[in-house]
């Protein structure tokens, strides 16, 4: 089980915060964005491999490469706009 | 000495300097950066900001930054505050402070600490106009302003 959160325009469109997973054969960070794109709506249109989403894994930026395991707390968010 | 804070309540550029300088004899030199909050943006009036952050790993992301900054530069402390919430204009942001003993490192590792912050940290705006409320977009430039401080492997 992983735990994986939506921030900003993300949060707002796909109308969730927070949500827990199963791994259930999804290893890596490109794996997980893979399943979700696959739920169609909001989430094929924010997840698709042309837009430009930024990742962290257990509050480390991370990339689609990065590996997942049990545990693991996620989050996807679009790129940031402090300071 | 390095401290991050993020806070909902209003930031004192004054007030965190004294505290960064204290009675340090050896500070030669303080550069600070302060983002203020403008009241036009993409040509639009803006009436009001909310700043959403990433709890936890924002305060992370800001350290690892500050250590970044005293890993290259001779630095000896450094101060960076962070507003979070809603926001009026005028207001400041955030407020990047940096002591040194000699002015050329606090003016580079506050332009180095401001510039990964603005593609690192997780933060996001979200204005208010006339026409209602925006995100808003992050800048190519300043992808371009953190490129240009990564070493060559």
């Amino acid at each position: 089980m992983i735990q994986i959160l939506f921030f900003a325009r993300f949060r707002e469109e796909l109308g969730v915060a927070s949500e827990q997973l199963e791994l259930d054969g999804l290893s890596s960070i490109g794996d997980l964005l893979e399943a979700l794109c696959g739920r169609g709506d909001a989430w094929a249109r924010l997840f698709a491999e042309d837009q430009r989403v930024m990742m962290a894994v257990n509050q480390e930026l991370a990339d689609r490469n990065t590996i997942l395991k049990a545990g693991d707390e996620v989050a996807f968010f679009p790129p940031v706009t402090g300071g | 000495m390095n401290s991050v804070s993020i806070q909902a309540d209003p930031l004192d550029p004054n007030h965190e300097v004294d505290l960064l300088r204290g009675n340090d004899p050896s500070i030669g030199a303080v550069v600070t950066f302060i983002g203020l909050m403008r009241d036009i943006n993409e040509g639009d009036r803006v009436e009001g900001l909310y700043l959403e952050h990433y709890p936890g790993m924002t305060e992370r992301a800001l350290q690892k930054i500050v250590d970044e900054a005293n890993n290259r530069w001779e630095i000896q402390h450094c101060r960076v505050v962070h507003r979070v919430g809603a926001l009026s204009p005028t207001e400041p942001i955030v407020l990047v402070a940096v002591a040194s003993r000699h002015r050329k490192e606090a003016f580079l590792a506050c332009e180095f600490i401001i510039d990964y912050l603005k593609t690192k940290a997780p933060f996001w705006k979200k204005e208010t106009t006339a026409e209602g409320e925006r995100w808003v977009d992050a800048r190519e430039s300043d992808d371009t302003a953190t490129l240009q401080w990564q070493k060559d492997d």
